[in-house]
């Protein structure tokens, strides 16, 4: 049986995780802030599968089904208030929802 | 197989290195495909078959879609294309980066005192449903009421 290092899976998630945290903090555009947003959550289950597999357990993948769920959920709301949000102010630009009112 | 592993690695960093510096938003989406296939071949070497398999769906899938819909709606066009390039200075990039790579030294520094090879034991989807369906019951139920919320907030927010 051939081995992996536990560690080079979780510096591959650290990676993608400030990956998606350097996204986050850059992008103007909405959409990319929430695609970023998507790659952390993935890292972070990609944590959650490293170590699942680490100990041999099915307990992380439960994890990942649930991080899944959230990223499900989260997207779907997300992208609604996109919308409601290029509708009231024709732009994506993230820039504009700071000065919003009351 | 641990060749496959470094392979998928390096995919899904270069790709997700692709999405967030892309000024396209379709070229991103696509790359961002990308990296979450190179993912699903990583939970695929490290044993997780429906962890790979959910992520191939609902992630690469479902989720993408989703956002293939809204950018189709928006409909942005070149003039977005064009803001977004005169926002995506190399200047903006610096803060953001050095923090990260701090955040990723700390972690790297962490993470170099573990030293432990896994033996890849496959983990089938009889196992994980066992736990889903027997101790984890409570949270799959849980987990269902959160999809309902997200769907009723998602059609009361698209809604004019």
């Amino acid at each position: 049986m051939e081995t992996i290092p536990v560690e080079h899976g979780f510096i591959l998630a650290g990676i993608l995780f400030c990956l998606g945290l350097i996204g986050v903090l850059t992008r103007r555009n909405v959409v990319f802030v929430l695609m970023s947003l998507e790659i952390m959550l993935n890292a972070s289950g990609l944590a959650f599968i490293v170590a699942a597999a680490r100990w041999g357990h099915a307990e992380g993948q439960v994890m990942f089904l649930m991080i899944l769920t959230l990223a499900a959920a989260e997207v779907a709301v997300g992208l609604g208030l996109i919308i409601q949000m290029f509708r009231r102010f024709q732009t994506v630009d993230i820039n504009v929802l700071s000065d919003m009112k009351g | 197989m641990t060749l496959l592993f470094y392979l998928a690695g390096a995919i899904a960093i270069i790709a997700t290195f692709a999405v967030i510096v892309q000024t396209n938003i379709v070229h991103a989406l696509l790359y961002l495909i990308l990296s979450l296939l190179a993912v699903a071949v990583i939970f695929y070497v490290l044993g997780a078959p429906f962890a790979a398999v959910l992520e191939a769906i609902v992630y690469a899938g479902a989720i993408l879609v989703l956002f293939l819909f809204v950018i189709m709606m928006l409909n942005l066009g070149q003039h977005t294309r064009d803001q977004e390039k005169g926002w995506l200075t190399g200047r903006v990039f610096l803060a953001p980066g050095v923090m990260s790579a701090l955040l990723l030294g700390q972690l790297l520094n962490v993470l170099s005192q573990v030293d432990q090879d896994m033996a890849v034991t496959r983990v089938g989807v009889m196992e994980v449903s066992a736990l889903l369906f027997g101790p984890y019951v409570l949270a799959v139920e849980l987990a269902s009421i959160l999809l309902l919320a997200g769907l009723v907030s998602a059609y009361h927010l698209a809604k004019r």
